[in-house]
């Protein structure tokens, strides 16, 4: 008979500023794995852990914005170097629900993804901005800007690619998200909060709430601080269809559900574009 | 030492018209600009002097003799003020060789108590006045600050300027009460507190920097130490650069004192840097280079301790005041 | 008490430097061919630091050879693969920073200041830059599959020596070239121990392979029939040999060579930031630098103001052991660079221009020259035209915009300019009408992994840094 240590077991608690509180409201929900095995007590968040997150988020936003490109992408990079550290943790946890190849698999693309983005940092301005030859004595360009602060949902399925699709192509350029994570399997959030937060990345840039989508996304569809949202994870067309409406009010930018926006694009979306003119004379 | 360049000097020189504030506009406006990131990048560049053993020992002993000993709190007492002077005859009760700071800076009613904690020695008490720190105040009310601090014995005055007028561009106002301070102050020095935390731009920073200079004061002054930003190092090196243009057209030598956020002796060496490498050797020298601090002395201490010990030293080894 | 400032010497003892060294070829040191070795000296005090392999046209051979077998897999390689290993250059360069900047002190002579805060973290950031384009190169501008070249053949110079091993490595490797790079002889050091970094970062055998050597070293890479590209950065002679060599075949050439560049001054300059630039312009590694300000262009309504300020400011220079973390301005780097210095400085007393001198004791071993300034120079004068790559700078005098552009573009060289005035418009209309590759306006010398630099004219063509840096690497599609 061996004589294992009794394992330590990890909280999966929200991420928000760059700590790691429990819900306000101090409920949780049972995660499982897909036999129905019992993997974690999540905290379930609640309406004011998202308004939390969303001041959190909007804080970050200047110090973040205001850093160099290069900068951004140094701290992406570093983000992708704890993620491969921690390679087993997210093969374990996106294995409860998918085999353990293909949950190989997904984790090595979405480190490898996580970099491609991070390389994009210092490249945005030369792809997406330009010098405009209008007609007259003016120097002119266009160069490209975060939107702010982007409320996401975390997809059900590719639990960990498509999470790092949201949130990577969403900070690279500036902007600060909140996230609410998968119903079904949060962890790998969870641990993705872990990385973000041992990486150099400002408290406050990701914020990870584990809960319910259903009871969450509407307080953010419908705040007024939230400048875009993304609805790509959400597969209730009815929940998305109210949150399109709702997100209407402040004229938030809008990925729609089942939208499959990728890489570049995905980028550009999150992006406003301001054009600055100026005179050239002696 | 005081500034017996006048405004009619200036006049008579050419070099400002100060018969209008649209003319005094003029001259300010017309001084050169300042390139934010220039200015930082040569402050930040000085930032890196590596100051070592003998430098260091000097710049550490330089930067006690330079210190005003500062307390500007509301809960002031008479047994804070007589602490704090204690400290000043004698920093380290461990070491009689360690040089007294320059002079101790307090509000202006607790200038009897310090004069009478700093008999027998040359240590100056500087009074803050002129409604210290805001300003906001009656010239009448500010001018009699001032008289009663010199009556009650202050070496030193420094006077925050208007920076209300300076914003709404009645620069002559600024002007004026500098003028009428000064001659309140009588034979006491008058250090000009410009408070750059509020005048915000660099450019404004060097305008304001000439109307203290202008006015007569004997030194400038970055800040009362109660707003942030205050005495940075590009801040610090504009002003001194001020002083260097004052100099070379009126053949003035005024002082200049930076106050607020000085903590550390790696902060001070880099004062002394900067001023070593934008006005000479000439302005190290208590007359002209004061840094107004606190908790400053005791990093100063600890330091000073290492490099004679060779050890690491702690809080438990140096006094509170 | 004077506060004088007590030495700051920066230590050695990071730093091992072998006796000798081989050739970085296929992922190995090997002996040269011949055998043969000249030293590499420090500048600063002319001491012997070690031995360099005299690379022959066999041992280019070879290296060529090395590099077109790797370029098989390195080109097929996805280009994420490839950028992961110019990121784990990249780390390891930030890791091992210090080891670095010191050793290029110690073999290039510039101050450790400079390589500490200038130098290794730009190498750094070009490598990091340059990594994430290996995956990206459909966006860059080139086409949607744009292929890389083959065998690059690559000659840089002393006065940057790990940059400008950056500069051409980085963005060859992210589009699938392989390389053979020579070092210029004076400065092979910190070269080789880019190859040890290469070997650390596990980088297939022949992606990068380094051959010492001097000028017929080169030559021989040039002259080489199976290099596909040659990139040169030094002297506008040496680069006009290059293209008569390449005439006829087929091999892309991209060329960094001299420049001459004036740096104006208007009368509404800001003037102490515009002081900074103008010493940092000429000054400034020493003035070992091809874009260098080393004709400041002078509104003539501000010149005594100016030249006062500018008097005062170059005698707080401190010239001295580049070891030192204080030292401004490091030595010379060579004998006969300090020779070609003084003999075109002459020039500028016998023509009749005003020398003045800075003040600065000069060390009694190693190659100095102290910060100098020429008055009453014209555009007719050596000094005004030539360019010195040392610490000289030549003033001129200008009345209009019109007529500072015109003095400024009068010159075969077009590589850089500098513009100070507080006025945002006429910054860009000059920009507009100077003829240089990099315009700097109200700052100098500044660079970036992301900023393409290049000339004009006679300072060479194609463009280093950023997306139009990866142009002179690949086979541009539709």
């Amino acid at each position: 008979m061996t004589n294992k240590p009794v394992e330590i077991r990890r909280t999966a608690k929200l991420f928000i500023g760059g700590k790691f509180p429990r819900s306000e409201s101090a409920r949780s929900f049972e995660v499982l794995d897909r036999k129905g095995n019992f993997l974690a007590n999540a905290s379930l968040a609640s309406r004011k852990d998202a308004r939390d997150a969303v001041v959190a988020a909007r804080a970050a936003f200047a110090g973040w914005s205001g850093a160099t490109a290069y900068n951004r992408g140094q701290v992406l990079y570093r983000v992708a170097e704890i993620m491969q550290g921690r390679r087993n943790q997210f093969v374990d946890e996106l294995a409860a629900w998918i085999d353990h190849a293909a949950a190989e698999r997904e984790v090595d693309a979405a480190i490898d993804r996580w970099v491609w983005f991070a390389g994009w940092a210092d490249k945005l301005a030369m792809v997406t901005g330009s010098n405009n030859p209008v007609a007259g004595p003016f120097f002119n360009f266009s160069v490209p800007e975060p939107t702010g602060v982007i409320a996401g949902f975390a997809p059900t399925n590719n639990a960990l690619i498509d999470l790092v699709e949201l949130v990577a192509s969403a900070i690279v350029s500036g902007n600060t998200v909140v996230v609410v994570a998968s119903l079904q399997n949060p962890l790998p959030a969870v641990s993705l909060g872990e990385v973000l937060a041992t990486s150099d990345v400002p408290g406050g840039v990701v914020n990870i709430l584990t809960g319910d989508a259903t009871e969450i996304a509407p307080w953010l569809a419908s705040h007024m601080d939230v400048n875009a949202i993304d609805l790509s994870g959400i597969s209730d067309a009815k929940l998305a269809f109210d949150l399109e409406v709702s997100a209407a009010e402040n004229l938030k930018r809008i990925l729609r559900a089942g939208a499959s926006v990728q890489g570049l694009a995905r980028i550009k979306t999150w992006l406003e574009t301001k054009t600055v003119w100026h005179p050239r004379g002696f | 030492m005081s500034n017996s360049f006048s405004l009619q000097d200036a006049a008579r020189s050419g070099l400002v018209d100060v018969s209008s504030n649209a003319s005094l506009t003029r001259f300010l406006h017309g001084l050169p600009g300042v390139d934010l990131v220039g200015l930082e990048a040569r402050a930040a560049m000085l930032g890196t002097r590596s100051i070592k053993t003998t430098a260091k020992a000097e710049g550490i002993d330089l930067a006690i003799r330079m210190i005003d000993l500062t307390t500007l709190e509301g809960m002031d007492t008479r047994g804070k003020v007589r602490s704090l002077c204690a400290k000043a005859r004698r920093p380290d009760p461990y070491d009689a060789t360690v040089p007294s700071p320059a002079a101790i800076c307090v509000y202006g009613d607790m200038v009897g108590h310090a004069k009478d904690a700093l008999t027998g020695t040359t240590i100056k008490v500087a009074a803050v006045a002129t409604a210290f720190p805001s300003g906001r105040a009656s010239r009448r009310v500010k001018l009699m600050d001032v008289q009663d601090a010199v009556a009650l014995g202050a070496d030193e005055i420094d006077m925050v300027i208007d920076r209300g007028a300076f914003h709404e561009g009645r620069y002559m106002d600024v002007l004026e009460e500098i003028i009428a301070v000064k001659e309140v102050c009588g034979s006491a020095h008058l250090k000009v507190i410009l408070e750059t935390g509020e005048l915000k731009t660099y450019d404004n920073i060097r305008r304001a920097s000439w109307l203290g200079m202008l006015g007569g004061g004997d030194f400038i002054k970055t800040s009362t130490g109660k707003v942030t930003p205050a005495a940075t190092a590009p801040v610090v090196l504009l002003m001194l650069q001020a002083i260097r243009d004052f100099h070379k057209n009126t053949g003035q030598v005024i002082g200049m004192k930076p106050a607020g956020g000085i903590r550390t002796t790696k902060d001070a060496m880099k004062m002394l840097v900067l001023v070593k490498e934008t006005l000479g050797d000439r302005w190290l020298d208590p007359d002209l280079f004061r840094i107004g601090a606190s908790s400053l002395l005791n990093d100063l201490l600890m330091q000073r301790t290492k490099l004679r010990t060779g050890a690491y030293s702690g809080p438990d080894y140096v006094t509170v005041d | 008490m004077t506060f004088e400032y007590a030495p700051a010497l920066e230590s050695t003892s990071v730093v091992s430097i072998k006796d000798q060294y081989g050739l970085f070829i296929n992922g190995e040191f090997v002996n040269a061919q011949a055998g043969e070795h000249f030293a590499t000296l420090n500048p600063a005090n002319e001491d012997h630091l070690a031995n360099i392999s005299q690379g022959s046209s066999h041992d280019i051979d070879v290296a060529v050879k090395a590099a077109r077998k790797a370029f098989v897999k390195w080109s097929a390689m996805p280009g994420a693969e490839r950028g992961k290993y110019l990121y784990r250059i990249a780390r390891i360069i930030q890791d091992r920073s210090r080891e670095i900047a010191v050793l290029e002190t110690l073999d290039n002579g510039k101050p450790i200041r400079e390589t500490r805060d200038v130098d290794i973290p730009l190498v750094a950031a070009q490598f990091f830059h340059y990594a994430g384009w290996a995956d990206k190169l459909e966006y860059a501008g080139m086409g949607n599959n744009p292929q890389p070249l083959g065998v690059a053949g690559q000659i840089i110079p002393w006065n940057f020596p790990l940059l400008m091993l950056a500069w051409k490595i980085a963005p060859a490797l992210a589009a699938g070239n392989t390389v053979v790079l020579k070092p210029a002889e004076e400065t092979p050091l910190t070269a080789l121990l880019f190859a040890e970094i290469c070997q650390q970062a596990d980088l297939p055998p022949g992606v990068v392979n380094i051959v010492t050597g001097d000028g017929s070293t080169g030559r021989a890479l040039v002259e080489h029939p199976d290099i596909n590209k040659i990139a040169f950065t030094g002297s506008t002679e040496v680069g006009r040999q290059i293209a008569r060599a390449v005439a006829g075949t087929q091999k892309k050439v991209t060329l960094e060579l001299g420049g001459k560049a004036a740096n104006i001054v208007f009368d509404d300059a800001a003037i102490d930031q515009a002081i900074e630039g103008v010493v940092n312009g000429i000054f400034f590694n020493q003035g070992h630098v091809c874009c260098a300000g080393s004709r400041l262009l002078i509104q003539e309504s501000i010149y005594d103001q100016f030249m006062e300020l500018l008097y005062d400011r170059c005698n707080t220079l401190r010239l001295g052991n580049p070891l030192d973390k204080n030292t401004d301005v490091g030595a010379i780097n060579s004998a006969a660079q300090l020779a070609r210095i003084t003999e075109i400085a002459a020039t500028g007393d016998a023509e009749g221009a005003h020398r003045w001198t800075a003040s600065c004791a000069i060390p009694e071993k190693g190659f100095w020259y102290p910060p100098t300034i020429f008055t009453d120079v014209s555009q007719a004068n050596r000094i005004a035209r030539e360019e010195i790559f040392g610490p000289v700078l030549s003033v001129l005098t200008f009345r209009t915009p019109e007529e500072a552009i015109e003095k400024a573009n009068n010159s075969p060289f077009g590589l850089s300019a500098g513009i100070w005035t507080e006025k945002g418009s006429r910054i860009l209309q000059v920009a507009s009408q100077l003829r240089a590759g990099v315009v700097w306006a109200n700052t100098f010398n500044k660079f970036d992994a992301t900023s393409p630099f290049g000339g004009y004219k006679e300072s060479g063509y194609g463009r280093e840094g950023g997306r139009h840096g990866l142009e002179p690497y690949l086979k541009v599609g539709g």
